[in-house]
């Protein structure tokens, strides 16, 4: 028994912790609709903060944990609402999450930029000395733990006096139920949206401050791990009860000391399960607990109100310059063909291939996020169910064909996609979202290190195919064959958007009630949308696999689903020609940063910053300029013939753009 | 055995019976209203119906089936055609697509492995169809625009003709006349007396607009407080006291 607590107890700094960047989570998504991703990167900035003042510039204890905590959050914090999320209000909660994650890739690299990658050893803890013991019955504490709990409890304690107390307390619990009912009460909601981001960011401070003396040094990955544990404190607690948050996190923490404690320290998948806990916690919660079944978005009681968002402009194009574009496309796949057959080098080559690969597997994001309108974050994982299936088959069956290896990894990696779609699709909206994150962490840390998955710590060797008289071991055959499988995947999309399943998705994801008014059952196609995704996304993992020679772990690591997801998003999730670009982009971009001198983390900065543009432009900057530029072109072509008859009859004004410029001008002749 | 029959629907929020014991019922091919002052349960009711909120006690029977339990898309294969109050149209796509896809999900062989041999495409036969519907409803001029570029009600009238693409026996109509002026209001009436003649559909109609309940149903209910408070035909209907008493207060 005294065992048992004191395991307990070893794990309850963690869960304090947890739960303090849970109630930061939980805090901006019942005030502003936005599930901040980033808090992670809130939660590493202070401590980074914190770790320049106190350990490289010597500074006191509490002028280091004001500035780190209370100065650097709440600016951050107001920094985000300000300036961001303030202005996705009335964008759907997809883009609002696009928009956080595309911080959450692009914010440590930013931070790292500043802070450097590695020599922060022993970060310093917030007591002058954190490892004298304190003994309380039987059990030990020490300084640093104490101070964890204690600290955590203050700021849990205050909040909830605020909450309760204060003014502004009583506005936020106002402006949760409705923004604009409070508004009309002559509360200042945007003020009240600040101050929840600013309380949220301090939260997120200070448990980064906490959490980074519990490990050997201040890394970014630590705090994106911090950032999963507590996104399933806040599942337990139901994204809205401070209380069970808090006793989610506790109960976590305490968890993961028993299971540290208790677990045999043998086996592979009792080493694995031990980080992967709060993985499958998040994974379990979303999927088993009752409190989150059937919810729906939190919708403003008011929203109808608003006026509906302006329709995207109608544009119509003449047949001829749908031709001519056409042609140019062939023309430069033609000439670029030309030039990497027979102009490059090994190196290059192998950089070409890789993007093609990349492009195949991006593509399984068009199915889900640009015809879907979903955002699954496990794109990499489904990717290495295809890879590592791919790798185990060759390795036992030496006289399978290895291109029916690949196909039969697809197969199974659409299975697992249906599997995890039914129940993670009936939660909908944003939990499909993070049940995916938890399934691809958790897939990362329990199964990976298997032996029947990766073949434990050496990669798996796999050959290039052979088909009938041709092999593809060459590295020009072999892009030939990318190229080919490319195509084929790129037309059987295009035939899909066009087929029954891409007309379903458009509806829904257009209007869902409309859809489900005319019997499209939502969950089946989205399903269906799932596992054709998975299943893309396993070929061009098997194709992955077969172009290096070996099934690396690295490939498939859930970092590189979230930053696919980025790329794509910010170059075009809706069109074949944005995944193709996203490829190609995935590959080239850090050799043109290598170019310029510019290290190659930049490409996350430039693309997860590149996605805060999904919210206004959800089709991506390919598909976007394409649209302007050849409406450019339109006008012109359109200008030549001499002017238009009549306007089109949906040509888009201002609403009462004109008549508002007119009463100004009256207004100073009275 | 009418066509739908809602038997004593009863639908409580937090303790408010905002519905009590309502019954309704639509025969084959009638035109039937359901007015009521603000706040009386109208759209409740309609949501009941439809699937969108679950009653906590009554039944609802449509063709012979019970329904009280089936989800929205299952009620709509079945015969329940709707429109929406604030105009849901499926953004980027054209009119005639909207014809289409709704024509499809009627048939309901949109299987995938069809799709990935391109043989997701509209038939001849379905655009055919769509195109007498489109006829039907005055918006063959309008075919490939893309919805947006509508006025709001021809919006509605596509949102009926996407309705009836699926075949359906009954279409619910929620408060259509919102937004248009009264000369739009009577063209869309034509319209749907025109849709009825031609397909025998029957339709319920959600109203604020008294006159165009007047002018359109042969039958209506009137709910006032969750309360059916009158029903029979629309002039008895109209000039009862209780009806006159609920919409313009009681004259003391």
């Amino acid at each position: 028994m005294t065992d048992f607590v004191s395991y307990v107890i070893d794990g309850l700094p963690f869960g304090c912790v947890y739960a303090l960047v849970a109630i930061g989570l939980v805090l901006t998504y019942k005030t502003a609709g936005v599930f901040n991703l980033a808090l992670a990167v809130q939660s590493f900035l202070s401590a980074a903060v914190y770790y320049d003042l106190k350990a490289r510039h010597d500074w006191p204890i509490v002028p280091a944990l004001f500035v780190a905590v209370f100065v650097v959050g709440p600016v951050v914090g107001f920094i985000l609402d300000r300036f961001l999320f303030r202005y996705l209000r009335s964008a759907p909660p997809v883009a609002r999450l696009v928009c956080s994650l595309g911080l959450l890739v692009a914010g440590p690299e930013i931070v790292i930029l500043w802070f450097g990658r590695t020599g922060s050893v022993n970060p310093p803890a917030i007591t002058t000395n954190p490892d004298r013991q304190y003994h309380f019955l039987d059990y030990v504490v020490s300084q640093r733990e104490l101070a964890i709990i204690v600290t955590t409890l203050l700021a849990v304690g205050g909040l909830m006096l605020l909450f309760r107390y204060s003014a502004i307390g009583l506005q936020m619990r106002a402006v949760v139920e409705s923004p604009r009912m409070t508004e009309l009460s002559g509360i200042n909601a945007d003020r009240v949206g600040s101050f929840a981001w600013m309380l949220s960011s301090v939260f997120a401070g200070l448990a980064g401050v906490l959490v980074a003396p519990l490990y050997v040094n201040v890394a970014s990955q630590n705090f994106l791990f911090l950032l999963i544990a507590a996104v399933a404190a806040a599942a337990f607690g139901r994204l809205s009860s401070l209380p069970l948050t808090l006793l989610g996190g506790l109960l976590l923490g305490a968890a993961q000391g028993l299971l540290a404690a208790y677990l045999p320290s043998g086996s592979v998948l009792a080493n694995g399960l031990r980080p992967g806990l709060p993985f499958a916690a998040l994974f379990l919660l979303l999927l088993f607990w009752p409190g989150l079944r059937q919810r729906r978005e939190t919708v403003d009681p008011l929203s109808g109100v608003d006026p509906p968002p302006p329709a995207p402009v109608a544009t119509e194009r003449s047949r001829a310059l749908t031709i001519a574009t056409r042609v140019f496309a062939l023309v430069a796949i033609g000439v670029g063909s030309f030039f990497v057959f027979f102009q490059l080098d090994s190196y290059w080559l192998l950089i070409v291939t890789q993007g093609v690969v990349y492009a195949t597997i991006f593509l399984s994001i068009t199915v889900i996020t640009g015809m879907g309108g979903q955002l699954s974050l496990c794109q990499a994982t489904f990717a290495g169910v295809g890879g590592f299936t791919t790798a185990q088959l060759v390795d036992r069956y030496s006289d399978m064909p290895v291109l029916l290896t690949i196909v039969i990894g697809a197969l199974l990696a659409a299975v697992v996609g249906g599997l995890l779609a039914i129940p993670a699709l009936r939660l909908g909206g944003i939990y499909m979202s993070l049940a995916t994150l938890a399934f691809a962490f958790m897939f990362n840390a329990v199964l990976v290190p298997l032996d029947w998955v990766s073949g434990g710590f050496v990669p798996l060797r796999v050959p290039r195919p052979v088909v009938g008289p041709v092999d593809f071991a060459s590295d020009k055959a072999f892009l030939m064959l990318c190229i080919v499988v490319l195509a084929a995947v790129s037309v059987l999309v295009i035939f899909v958007r066009k087929g029954t399943t891409g007309r379903y998705l458009a509806a829904l994801r257009a209007s869902e009630p409309a859809a489900a008014s005319i019997g499209i059952n939502p969950a089946r196609a989205r399903v269906t949308a799932l596992a054709l995704s998975a299943g893309i996304a396993g070929l061009g993992g098997g194709m992955l696999v077969t172009l290096h020679g070996r099934a690396n772990t690295v490939f498939f690591e859930p970092l590189f689903g979230l930053f696919f997801v980025v790329i794509v998003v910010t170059l075009g999730a809706r069109s074949v020609q944005g995944a193709i670009t996203a490829g190609l982009a995935f590959m080239l971009f850090p050799e043109f940063l290598d170019a310029v001198g510019l290290s190659a983390s930049y490409q996350f900065i430039f693309f997860g910053l590149g996605a805060l543009t999904f919210a206004r432009h959800p089709e991506g900057i390919i598909e976007f300029q394409t649209r302007k530029s050849l409406t450019f072109i339109q006008g012109l072509l359109d200008r030549r013939k001499g002017p238009p008859a009549t306007s089109a009859p949906g040509s888009p004004s201002p609403p009462g753009g004109d008549g508002a410029a007119g009463t100004r001008q009256e207004e100073p002749v009275r | 055995m009418s066509l739908l029959d809602a038997e004593e629907i009863t639908k409580r929020f937090a303790g408010i019976s905002a519905l009590d014991r309502v019954s309704l019922t639509v025969e084959r091919g009638e035109l039937v209203g359901l007015i009521g002052p603000n706040g009386a349960g109208k759209t409740t009711f309609f949501n009941c119906l439809l699937g969108m909120l679950r009653p906590e006690g009554g039944r609802v029977v449509f063709d012979g089936v019970d329904i009280t339990r089936l989800p929205v898309y299952k009620r709509a294969r079945l015969g329940f055609g709707r429109t929406f109050q604030r105009v849901e149209l499926f953004t980027g796509t054209s009119v005639r697509d909207h014809l289409l896809v709704a024509e499809r999900s009627r048939r309901g062989d949109g299987a995938l492995w069809k799709d990935l041999l391109n043989m997701g495409g509209p038939t001849a036969e379905e655009l055919a169809r769509s195109e007498e519907t489109l006829e039907l409803l005055g918006l063959a001029d309008f075919a490939d625009k893309p919805v947006e570029s509508l006025s709001l009600g021809r919006s509605r009238l596509l949102e009926v003709g996407r309705a009836l693409m699926t075949d359906a026996k009954l279409l619910l109509l929620d408060e259509p006349s919102s937004g248009l002026d009264r000369r739009e209001t009577a063209s869309l009436a034509e319209t749907l007396r025109q849709v009825q003649q031609d397909r025998g559909t029957a339709v319920l109609l959600v109203e604020h607009d008294v006159e165009m309940v007047q002018s359109f149903c042969a039958r209506t209910y009137v709910l006032d407080f969750g309360v059916l408070i009158a029903s029979g035909p629309t002039t008895e209907v109209m000039s009862d006291a209780t009806v006159r008493s609920a919409y313009l207060g009681d004259v003391v």
